[in-house]
Order: C-alpha cells, then sequence, then structure tokens
C-alpha cells in the first residue's frame, strides 16, 4: 500500500465532477483520480498512489521503476488478490523468493 | 560485492559507492524512515555494500506497523456489524488484533472488502445506500489526500452512510520523537520521498537545525538509496546539516499544493499513538470539525476502546531503531509472517518482514532453521 507506482495516462474524462483517468501501469489497467494533478495529459506518466495522481514523472524514469518493480515482484503484490496473499501470509512472497 | 550486478545500472552504482568509500572516515548511523526503502536496502544487501562505518537503521516508515493495535481493535469491531461494509487495503487483512485480524472477521461472517483507492469504498457506499460504508483510513502524508479527498466528495455528493476510521500519522513529529529520544543514535535522516512528493520540503529545515541533523530526501530504488547515503555522508563529514533533495524526478520543494490544501480543509492536527511506540505529540490527524459527522469512531461509538500490546512483541523499539530484527528473542521463531506478534512482521513493508523474506546472513540460527526459505 505504501508504493506508489509510476503508470502512463490512456484516457481521461470527468464524472461527477471530478477528473478522472485511465492509468496503464505496465499492463495493469486502472481508474485513477486526476484531482491532485488536473493538467496531467493523456500519454504523460505520473507517479500514481491508492488510485491518485500525485506527480509528474518523466517517461524513462517511469519505465525504469514499473520494470524494477515487476522484477521484484512488487506489482503482483499492489495488484494481485489480495485473499489469496492474506491466506498464504508470508507463504506467498516467501515461496516466490524461494523459487528465485 | 555479490548483489551489485542486480542494480539497474551497475556501474553508476559502483561509483556511487566507491565514492562513499573514499568519503567516510569514521563511523556515521543514518536512519532510512521509508519501509519500502527497508525492503530495498535489505533485498539488495545494499548495508553490506556500504563502508563498515555506515550504519543504516530502520524507522518507523511502514503505515501499517505504526497503526496501534487499538485502532485494528476499532476496525475489528465495527467491522464485525451486520449493517457494516468495511472497506480496507490489502495489506491490513492479516494486521493482528487483540485475538484476531481482518480476515477471520470476514471468515466469521463480516462483510470485509478490498479495495485498491478509498473512491472504491464511496462508490460501494453509492450501490449500497442501505448499509454503512466504513473505509480503514490509515498511512502517512502520501495516503492521506486520497483518503482526504474521498471525505470530500461524500460531503460533496450527499452520501450520507460512508465513514473514515481515520488513523494518519505525519513523519516530521516521528523524527522529533526519535531526536528526542535519550538512546538516539540517529545522525543523519534519509526522508521518505513519496511522503515528500505531497508535502515538499518546507517541514524539514527547521528540524535539521534544531537538531543539527542532515536530511536528505530519497527514493527507494537501489541507486536512489545510495545516492541519499552519498549526499549525507557528504554532509555530515563536512559538519553540514541542511535539508537536501536526491529525489528530484519526483519531489518538488513545495510538494503537491493541491494536495496540501484539501489535507487542511479536511483534516485537523492531533496527537496520536504509534504502535509498539506510544503516542507522540501532533503526530497525526483526525477529521476536523467541518467533517466530523464522516468519523466512524464515533459513528460506531468505539472510540472508548482501549488495548495493550503483546509484552514480549519489540516491534517498538524495532520501529524506533533500537533494536534489529533478528535482536528479538522470539523472531522467526514464535513470530513469523504466519504468526506475527506484531505488525513489522505481518506487513510486507515491515523491517521484521524483510529481514525474515530476506534470510539475512546474520539472523539467529534458530530463526534460519524457521524460516522457509533456508
Amino acid at each position: 500500500m505504501c508504493l506508489a507506482v509510476p503508470g502512463k495516462v490512456l484516457d481521461i474524462e470527468e464524472r461527477d465532477g471530478t477528473r478522472l483517468a485511465t492509468v496503464d501501469f505496465g499492463g495493469v489497467v486502472k481508474e485513477v483520480c486526476l484531482e491532485y494533478l488536473p493538467d496531467l495529459r493523456v500519454g504523460e506518466y505520473a507517479i500514481v498512489h491508492v488510485g491518485f495522481a500525485l506527480q509528474r514523472l518523466d517517461e524513462e524514469s517511469a519505465r525504469q521503476t514499473l520494470e524494477l518493480f515487476t522484477e521484484l515482484g512488487m506489482l503482483q503484490e499492489e495488484f494481485g488478490d489480495p485473499w489469496e496473499a492474506a491466506a498464504g501470509t508470508g507463504a506467498t512472497h516467501v515461496a516466490e523468493e524461494a523459487r528465485k | 560485492m555479490k548483489y551489485i550486478d542486480e542494480f539497474q545500472d551497475p556501474a553508476l552504482a559502483r561509483r556511487l559507492l566507491d565514492e562513499i568509500h573514499a568519503t567516510v572516515t569514521r563511523p556515521w548511523a543514518l536512519m532510512e524512515v521509508c519501509g519500502g526503502q527497508t525492503h530495498s536496502i535489505i533485498r539488495h544487501g545494499i548495508d553490506q555494500l556500504l563502508p563498515e562505518q555506515v550504519e543504516l537503521i530502520h524507522g518507523p516508515g511502514c503505515p501499517v506497523c505504526v497503526t496501534p493495535l487499538e485502532v485494528i481493535d476499532k476496525a475489528l469491531e465495527i467491522a464485525s456489524r451486520p449493517e457494516v461494509i468495511f472497506c480496507s487495503f490489502g495489506d491490513m487483512l492479516r494486521v493482528p488484533g487483540t485475538g484476531r485480524d481482518l480476515f477471520q472477521v470476514r471468515g466469521e461472517g463480516g462483510d470485509v472488502r478490498v479495495v485498491y483507492s478509498p473512491l472504491d469504498a464511496l462508490r460501494i457506499a453509492q450501490q449500497n445506500p442501505d448499509r454503512q460504508v466504513v473505509f480503514f483510513g490509515i498511512g502517512f502524508e502520501t495516503t492521506a489526500p486520497p483518503n482526504a479527498m474521498t471525505v470530500h466528495q461524500a460531503r460533496k455528493l450527499g452520501i450520507r452512510n460512508f465513514s473514515l476510521l481515520v488513523s494518519h500519522v505525519r513523519v516530521p513529529p516521528a523524527i522529533e520523537a526519535i531526536m528526542r529520544s535519550p538512546s538516539c543514535r540517529v545522525q543523519g535522516f534519509l526522508a521518505a520521498g513519496h511522503v515528500c512528493t505531497v508535502m515538499g520540503m518546507d517541514e524539514y529545515p527547521e528540524l535539521a537545525e534544531r537538531h543539527r541533523v542532515p536530511i536528505v530526501v530519497t527514493g527507494f530504488e537501489p541507486l536512489d538509496i545510495l545516492e541519499g547515503v552519498r549526499r549525507t555522508v557528504a554532509q555530515l563529514e563536512r559538519g553540514e546539516h541542511t535539508v537536501d533533495n536526491a529525489y528530484p524526478r519526483a519531489v518538488r520543494a513545495e510538494g503537491n499544493p493541491a494536495a496540501r490544501a484539501m489535507l487542511e480543509d479536511v483534516f485537523e492536527v492531533t496527537d496520536r499513538a504509534w504502535r509498539g511506540i506510544g503516542v507522540i505529540p501532533d503526530s497525526g490527524w483526525r477529521l476536523s470539525a467541518k467533517y466530523r459527522e464522516y468519523d466512524a469512531e464515533s459513528r460506531f461509538a468505539v472510540d472508548g476502546i482501549r488495548t495493550c500490546e503483546p509484552a514480549e512483541c519489540r516491534s517498538g523499539e524495532v520501529l524506533q531503531g533500537l533494536l534489529k530484527p533478528h535482536e528479538c528473542e522470539v523472531f522467526g521463531t514464535r513470530c513469523t509472517p504466519r504468526t506475527p506478534l506484531g505488525a513489522t512482521m505481518v506487513s510486507s513493508e515491515g523491517a521484521c518482514a524483510a529481514y525474515y523474506l530476506y534470510r539475512r546472513l546474520d539472523i539467529t540460527p534458530a530463526a534460519r532453521e524457521a524460516s522457509p526459505v533456508a
């Protein structure tokens, strides 16, 4: 949860007076609120935390971070099935590590 | 330097390390405040690549870890009510309260749901007007603005069946408390990058000056951490104590002004208890008077619940940098990620979990034997 993940804005719309974007996080697509970064545009990258864009990020930094997170299994931790992770607490990522 | 090839840019990592090795002339103790940084340090063996004189101490920067037992018990009580849909981030599911956790409450029939964003919880409230939807609002300055926006939206849209169980904490008062402790050994801070993405850096110069301690805003990727260490050590060796930004691609001096304005509107500063540490003055937020009706504690009358932490869990000392995880008597034996006594072991960002997961060479023989990766 502490993790803030860079993502690329695919699409922007307004709903209930709120600016929302569809954001791609290395293949996982989520809805993100743009109220704290209202001038973010389609094609740009931002640091996103719990569904909110918090700061613009350059493309190269965003790509590098996403690669690192994927490699470390952190995207799985952020976007994977939390119930499954909770059911096997410890076992899930310990097992992942053991396979490396 | 067996881990260095795993760095994204091994040549740059080596240059930074060489420079740190060349600069350091005597022992320095630095604290990394962010739990993400702790994991990165342990995962990449950064502490073992640094000169022996540079010690990294793990700070209280894991939001799940520092949420007090009392608040977890309040969450469990609210989540058990039949009229409630209790929404939380996934990493709170296994944090032990007194005797059980949210995962077990769900097993007993409680309607506990995991959301990715607090706005998802608000949507659930809109879709279930006959139920009470409660969102578990924990976290630091990075997480507080999304939760603040959600309460703001609830009020704006007239959604009354939504409330927030608030346990937000602020980093600068924690740094102040650490520096004031008589047993404090910290001489420099690697400040948490994403907290500063929101808050900027203007809370730090006064702290740095008062305690004569360098504070270097640092990201959490391996190269970011090496750069943060390099700049902190350089300051210490020169006898300086200023605030420096080693994470400029994500942190601007003013932070995110829109997020800061929303925080000021929705929350007000209050004293907060930190798990294992106790109450730190002005270290948290609660809903401001304008939004108080969205406070789950008073809505469900759980504000009277008081609980005690298990005596044998020493996570408070770990969170303050006074004890390394493996120095705890029950580390890896009675306390593991499957059977955690405290939140530093259950949270994936906790220091104890990091030590257990990456099976440090210096952990106790009993723990090594107990670890499934052994």
